[in-house]
């Protein structure tokens, strides 16, 4: 039987990069992959003839453009398209565009709050001011704050001096920043009621807090860090549905002789004398490696996938508690034509961008506070794009695909789930989208419903999470997903993981993936195949 | 030591500490406070005619042993528990390391001795931050480094790798998810988190309620939990003129002098000037940047700055005279005596919460209630009784208006006493609510906040109240901050009196 190099469960976006990078390195990689489609929530997919959703992530930003040179992504086909504009629309029947051009977005702004063109000025300034400071993070694995080592004692001493370059002013900003809410943030800059509402919604997605709970504006700044381009803050579109991204990491993957096996789903990772030995598929088949790689997320890794008799029982206290509760719905929605917004006016630019209908910070708190009782929010805060509006590919000629992010969905509710419910939730949501575009309804073709429930059996994640596990200060950096096992090394030898349960999370990054692959080549000591420079100038 | 003459706003306790240490230091202290007695939250308060309670704050700690000691004030308060009143029936009794009552496992039992044990230990290893001024994390002096090096000495070896990677990983989150992880009762959970949102504008789920939580078990590693006796203000009124400071009331600050960047004095609400070399405010930041010294002498960010800072309370105070001591359903007469908590469950306290979020006072409110005439007799008319009650959430602004609605929650909270002790409200006598704003008001405290400022992340330690005025020292030469708006904040503390004082003596010289 031949014995790998490395196995690596799962064909998400990071076990792939993961997998590209060891490759890279001469390691003979197989990725195991349980659907017989690889991507895991990065995935491209014709639910209804014609149509292609990216029926889980859609937009990308976060992925390291470090990442996407050294595996060559562009060669392999993925290309990104910065898209623009953006909306929220108002109850009165008034909205505010976030313009692309700087001076049409400072007037769009002005029409609001005067005060706030100016403050506008100084929250992107001070916004992109911490991005860049944290991009330098992204590709680093984070210190053990109780470690003596010298690498970690040295990796403290360079976070450190990243601060020690800022003002003592900015410092104390950063931290007030990194932990307080985004509603109390915003409210010291802005006063206009619909552009604090604007500004926040990226601060809730995918996450179980509200605007009001401390730690949000942390949260915003993970949707704010990434580029397209360099264009740190944009977002686009992947050409062909974010099923592109993962293809093209799996053509790099592929290209330095990696083998990817679809239908192979793991039961148990197999350990011998605290080193991990290989894996057992559920057909009883098992297969052998040095070394053992999991893109599952902690939990499902270590309650799942591992023996609790082969690994220290904290780790099994800290995996079951681990918090990863699904937050978020998504509808995929094939329509006949491209929906109408009168509040716009035909053929605005701005529903090139992302469209949004909270235009209260309490209507946002309001949605949250559906969340924690157990129920999805009456009035939910919907990020809807329309993808198609720049890519023929992925529906039939004048017609579209509009992908709804919806904020909050409880991944269990009382009496657990049903059809009916799954329904009445899907139309909580067209209700609310109809409400601004009158003739939404007639339009649809086909929608696809999904709430945390959905996505949890569809693609893995627990619960649903999409960053697979929550971004809050217990989850964070040398915490992340665990304290003492946040550097990608499993409780035992030969066992790594290279998840979004790890740092610096979810996100469609790819960071996870390739930092694990850094400590593997270095444990196997092989030349490093991931980026080392990297960071902005 | 060149500039001596120091004057003090305010005769809060804070005050009165920072008062004490100046004066035993050789300073010339005069204290001005607006209202006829001092103590501020710690003053006997007369509420109707005859009926006292001995203050705002309604259940204390000992001070900090140094501060105790130093000082000469001696907690005298009588040691209470916590008694959980449960919906149904089943109290659970909260003491500092022991919880019982119906119905509880073994297992939560034991659970809640260890984690008392583990928070008290955070709480202990965050003194040295607590007990001086928070150190700049840039341009440091030596102290500032010194008090660096003591925190993390402190964390790393005063708590040992495992509780310093337990305390990194929960310090800065929500004790909800903290408590789901520990116990199954979800009465127990209920009590805990109550303490851990009482006076703040949060829930059980919001973020940082691990940090209020240790910040109130600070007050446990000096000593249990006490009723304040009716003479606490006065001892620190006693402390501080022993020391040969002169207290004045009765005399309302006007404005802060300020020339050329330096305080000079203040002028009193009648007109009359006050030269003093050392102007210090035991005020919160707002009054006192804002109102005494007034933007024009202000940096204009500055003022900004202070201008956002969150200062709205969301307590209020209720107080009830009645004819005769109520009966609680399944509590004997010395358990009445204990601090009563009504906080069933955390929902129950996390939907408390979400009324305040959006301009409404809780429809179940969380109380607090205590007795304070059952351990002194003298608060109230032979065979009368005094109860004090403190209900989360009553918010600053509310939208309905406090003018319209003050009896409909009064109402409210008395009904859901009567659940749990029927017939109270019969016995009645009068009755007393300060609301936030009444709070404002009466102890001229902005917002009307327990802790002068909201005890978030960002406006703690070297944040607070904001950062370049949080060493006690603010941007007006001879002009400093002792209050609870600095660090560490509010509660009966004396702390942020006393590392005033240390900062004043170390800039301005000692003997």
């Amino acid at each position: 039987m031949k014995n790998y190099d490395a196995i690596v469960i799962g064909a998400g976006h990071n076990g792939l990069t993961n997998a590209a990078f060891l490759a890279k390195a001469g390691l003979d990689v197989l990725v195991l992959e349980k659907n017989d489609y690889i991507g895991g929530a990065t995935v491209s997919r014709e639910l209804q003839e014609g149509w292609k959703y990216s029926n889980c992530s859609y937009v990308c930003s976060l992925f390291r453009p470090e990442i996407y040179q050294a595996l060559d992504l562009g060669q392999h086909g993925l290309e990104v398209v910065p898209l623009q504009g953006g909306v929220t629309f108002k109850q009165d029947g008034d909205y505010y565009g976030n313009y692309h051009q700087h001076a049409v977005r400072r007037r769009e702004i002005m029409r609001h709050s005067k005060r706030d063109a100016d403050a506008a000025i100084r929250f992107d300034a001070d916004l992109m001011k911490w991005c860049r400071l944290i991009r330098g993070f992204l590709l680093r694995t984070p210190p053990d704050p109780a470690s003596f080592k010298w690498r970690d004692g040295m990796e403290f001493a360079s976070l450190l001096k990243a601060f020690y370059d800022l003002s003592e002013s900015q410092i104390y900003e950063f931290i007030r920043f990194f932990t307080m809410s985004i509603a109390e943030y915003l409210e010291e800059y802005f006063e206009s009621e619909v552009i604090k509402a604007h500004f926040s919604g990226g601060s809730i997605i995918g996450t179980g807090l509200g605007v009001y709970s401390p730690g949000t504006a942390y949260v915003l700044l993970h949707h704010a860090m990434g580029d397209v381009d360099g264009n740190v803050g944009s977002w686009g579109f992947a050409r062909g549905g974010m099923g592109s991204v993962s293809k093209a990491i799996a053509s790099s993957f592929k290209s330095f002789g990696g083998e990817v096996r679809g239908g192979a789903e793991v039961k148990e990772i197999k350990v011998k004398g605290n080193k991990a030995t290989g894996v057992i598929l559920s057909s009883g088949e098992e297969i052998n490696a040095k070394v053992v790689v999991s893109n599952l997320d902690a939990k499902r890794t270590f309650l799942g996938i591992m023996n609790p008799n082969d690994i220290p029982d904290d780790v099994v206290t800290r995996a079951k508690n681990f918090k990863i509760r699904g937050s978020s719905g998504k509808l995929n929605i094939a329509l006949d034509g491209m929906p109408e917004f009168p509040a716009l006016g035909k053929g605005s630019p701005l529903t090139l961008g992302h469209m949004h209908f909270s235009d209260t910070l309490e209507r946002l708190e309001r949605a949250y506070d559906d969340w924690k009782d157990g129920r999805w929010s009456a009035d939910p805060y919907v990020d809807i794009v329309i993808p198609t509006q720049f890519d023929p590919t992925m529906a039939p000629v004048g017609k579209h695909m509009m992908s709804v992010f919806v904020q909050y969905c409880p991944v269990e509710v009382e009496g657990g789930w049903t059809e009916e419910k799954r329904q009445a939730f899907g139309q909580t949501v067209i209700d609310q989208i109809a409400q601004y575009s009158p003739n939404f309804k007639d339009l649809l073709v086909h929608a696809e419903v999904r709430t945390p429930k959905e996505i949890e059996a569809e693609v893995g994640l627990t619960e649903g999470n999409i960053f697979q596990g929550e971004l809050t200060l217990d989850q964070l950096m040398f915490n992340r997903p665990f304290p003492g096992y946040a550097q990608y090394r499993g409780p035992v030898k030969g066992m790594y993981m290279c998840g979004s349960s790890n740092h610096p999370g979810g996100g469609v990054m790819g960071a996870p993936g390739a930092n694990a692959a850094r400590e593997i080549l270095m444990d196997l000591k092989r030349p490093n195949t991931t980026p080392e420079d990297f960071g902005d100038d | 030591m060149t500039r001596k003459n120091v004057i003090i706003i305010g005769g809060g306790h804070n005050g009165l500490v920072c008062a004490a240490y100046l004066a035993k230091a050789g300073y010339d202290v005069n204290v001005l406070e607006a209202r006829d007695t001092c103590g501020g939250g710690v003053a006997k308060y007369e509420f109707a005619d005859g009926y006292h309670v001995t203050g705002l704050a309604q259940v204390v700690h000992p001070l900090n042993p140094k501060i105790a000691k130093e000082l000469g004030i001696k907690s005298t308060g009588k040691a209470i528990d916590t008694i959980s009143l449960g919906s149904d029936g089943r109290h659970l009794t909260l003491s500092v390391d022991a919880v019982s009552g119906k119905g509880l496992s073994a297992k939560d039992i034991l659970a809640y001795k260890n984690f008392k044990k583990e928070f008290r230990k955070y709480a202990k290893a965050l003194e040295p931050l607590t007990m001086n001024t928070p150190p700049r994390l840039k341009d440091m002096d030596n102290k500032d480094k010194f008090t660096l090096a003591k925190i993390g000495w402190s964390l790393r070896f005063g708590l040992g790798t495992s509780s310093m990677r337990e305390f990194l990983r929960v310090g800065g989150i929500n004790i909800y998810d903290v408590l789901n992880e520990i116990f199954d009762d979800p009465r127990l959970k209920g009590a805990i988190s109550a303490d851990a949102v009482l006076g703040h504008n949060m829930g059980a789920r919001t973020p940082t309620t691990v940090l209020t939580y240790l910040n109130r078990l600070r007050g446990e590693t000096y000593g249990p939990q006490t009723l304040p006796t009716s003479d606490g203000g006065d001892q620190f009124v006693a402390a501080a003129e022993k020391a040969g400071v002169k207290i004045e009331t009765d005399v309302r600050i006007a404005k802060i002098i300020v020339d050329n960047g330096t305080a000079q004095g203040v002028e009193l609400a009648s007109g009359e000037i006050r030269t003093a070399d050392i102007v210090i405010s035991n005020a919160d930041a707002k009054t006192t940047f804002l109102d005494l010294v007034g933007t024009q002498d202000l940096d204009a960010m500055f003022s900004q700055r202070i201008s956002t800072t969150r200062t709205n309370g969301n307590v209020a105070k209720l107080h009830f005279a009645l004819s005769k001591l109520p009966d609680f359903k399944g509590l004997a007469e010395n358990e009445v005596g204990q601090r009563l908590l009504v906080a069933n469950d955390m929902r129950y306290v996390e939907h408390a919460f979400n009324h305040s979020k959006y301009g409404e006072y809780s429809e179940k409110p969380i109380l607090e209630i205590t007795f304070p005439s059952l351990s002194d007799p003298s608060l109230a008319p032979a065979g009368h009784h005094v109860m004090s009650v403190s209900a989360s959430f009553a918010p600053y602004h509310l939208k309905a208006s406090w003018d319209k609605n003050r009896s409909a929650f009064s109402h409210n909270v008395l009904s859901i006493i009567e659940h749990y002790a029927p017939g109270i409200s019969a016995s009645v006598v009068a009755e007393d609510m300060l609301t936030p704003v009444d709070i404002e008001r009466e102890f001229n405290v902005t917002g009307g906040h327990w802790h002068h400022g909201e005890m978030m992340i960002d406006q703690m330690f070297m944040m607070r109240p904001i950062h370049g005025a949080a060493q006690y020292n603010t941007p007006i030469d001879g002009l400093y901050l002792c209050g609870a708006a600095a660090h560490p904040g509010g509660g009966i503390t004396g702390i942020p009196g006393h590392n005033a004082a240390q900062r004043i003596l170390k800039m301005e010289g000692g003997k």
